[in-house]
């Protein structure tokens, strides 16, 4: 092979996913590696050393970590099929909302995975407020890259683990009603090709459902 | 200020900085502009009286820094200086090689993901939880040191995107003397001490930096009462 490729990742993590989409999106062939977290291996360590987490790209034996910097890496190093818009103002706002995705949706999704069915409320509402931001800002378009999946599609990967989390713990946040937009989005990424090759929210599903199961809120 | 208006009814471009003058994310963008010779007009905001003008452009966060550019609002430092070297090619702050551009964004991801919470950490604490966070200080300090390792800047000769996001060094080292914190020294990180002079003595840098006497006396008052007895 002229290059060589490779993701160290873990199935289900939206971080990790995001990586395989965009090296999909653009056909590039990579070596993938599945670490258990639990028991980190010496490469990782050695790729990653700062914080010794996935996902971590090694191209040509040099390694990328942080999945934002990752996926610019990608775009900037593939240069067809573009995840990222060639207009530095669009690239401006596709960086914006990325960085919201992670230091606000995540943060708050995380949470009410882990509060184990008690005290939602709170954090239920601080969640719909950001969908209703981000539906707002999906607007009309197809996609948030517009025609087609871009870099903050790829980044909003995580909407999935939220629904993965609602269905779990039976809670309403996401919904039709209040999403339309969003949820029409969603069941688009679904049926995009390469998407559904990355994202399985069956298997995600009965991951979580042992984990959290437990933990299910009585409705 | 009428110098100014004339400027941006005449030129091709108009330029605004909606700003506040301690806010190290702020002076990032003061750094980028006047690094490219871009002109633009700075707006400062009263944190506790924000003004129409930065609701409208940032209404999402309603936080300081945002660029204006003809008209069109950019948030978030990091995003904003990238914006700010893809529009003004000449003298780039992050380098052209997509390998060392994510090197670039990695550390200063670094920087506002781990120094910057520990930095304000460090400042709110006091007594034993004080101590345990300046050592989790010095121990990113060191990863920084090697990082940095012979270069003159983490940007290489001159000082690039990675530097102009490790200002919070600077306001760490304002802080540690404000508030009576021993932090970053000399003999314990003489390479990152070397960096710190280089910045600090630069022509562009030096310029934006918030001035020290009003700086102390602003740490102090903002975070003093938590100060521990030495």
């Amino acid at each position: 092979m002229a290059e060589e490729v490779k993701l160290f990742g873990m199935w289900a993590s939206p971080f990790s996913r995001r990586i395989e989409v965009a090296l999909k999106l653009k056909g590039i062939q990579y070596e993938y590696i599945e670490e258990d977290l639990s028991n980190k291996s010496p490469s990782l360590l050695k790729y990653n050393p700062v914080h010794k987490k996935i996902p971590v790209l090694l191209h040509k034996g040099k390694p990328v970590a942080e999945s934002l910097v990752i996926l610019e890496y990608i775009d900037e190093t593939w240069k067809h099929n573009p995840i990222l818009p060639a207009d530095p103002y669009e690239r401006a706002m596709a960086r914006f909302w990325a960085k919201f995705l992670d230091e606000k949706l995540w943060p708050a999704a995380k949470k009410v995975a882990l509060s184990k069915g008690e005290e939602h409320n709170g954090l239920i509402e601080e969640i719909q407020e950001h969908l209703k931001t981000l539906e707002s800002e999906l607007k009309e378009k197809k996609f948030f890259g517009g025609e087609s999946l871009g870099f903050v599609d790829i980044a909003a990967d995580i909407i999935f683990w939220l629904l993965v989390v609602q269905e779990t713990l039976g809670l309403d946040i996401l919904t039709e009603d209040k999403f339309p937009g969003l949820h029409e989005w969603y069941h688009r990424l679904l049926d995009d090709a390469v998407f559904k090759e990355c994202v399985s929210m069956e298997r995600l599903l009965a991951s979580f459902k042992v984990r959290f199961g437990a933990l299910t809120a009585s409705k | 200020m009428a110098a100014i208006s004339l400027q941006t009814e005449t030129m091709a471009e108009e330029v605004k900085l909606f700003g506040t003058w301690a806010s190290v994310f702020s002076r990032r963008i003061e750094v980028a502009l006047k690094l490219k010779g871009v002109q633009f007009e700075y707006i400062e905001e009263n944190l506790s009286n924000k003004s129409p003008a930065l609701l409208k452009y940032n209404p999402l966060h309603k936080k300081i820094p945002v660029l204006v550019h003809n008209g069109k609002p950019v948030a978030e430092s990091l995003v904003i200086l990238e914006y700010i070297d893809e529009t003004w090619k000449h003298n780039p702050i992050l380098p052209t090689d997509p390998y060392e551009k994510a090197m670039a964004r990695f550390w200063a991801k670094y920087m506002d993901d781990k120094l910057l919470p520990a930095a304000i950490k460090v400042a709110m604490s006091k007594g034993e939880e004080q101590k345990g966070v300046i050592e989790e200080i010095q121990k990113q300090l060191k990863t920084l040191e090697s990082e940095l390792k012979e270069k003159k800047f983490f940007g290489g000769e001159s000082l690039g995107f990675v530097d102009i996001a490790a200002n919070t060094i600077v306001w760490l080292v304002v802080a540690q003397e404000a508030l009576g914190m021993e932090i970053l020294t000399e003999e314990k990180f003489p390479v990152l001490h070397g960096w710190y002079q280089r910045l600090v003595d630069d022509a562009v840098f030096k310029e934006c930096m918030p001035p020290r006497e009003q700086h102390l006396s602003f740490v102090k008052v903002r975070f003093g009462s938590s100060t521990p007895s030495k």
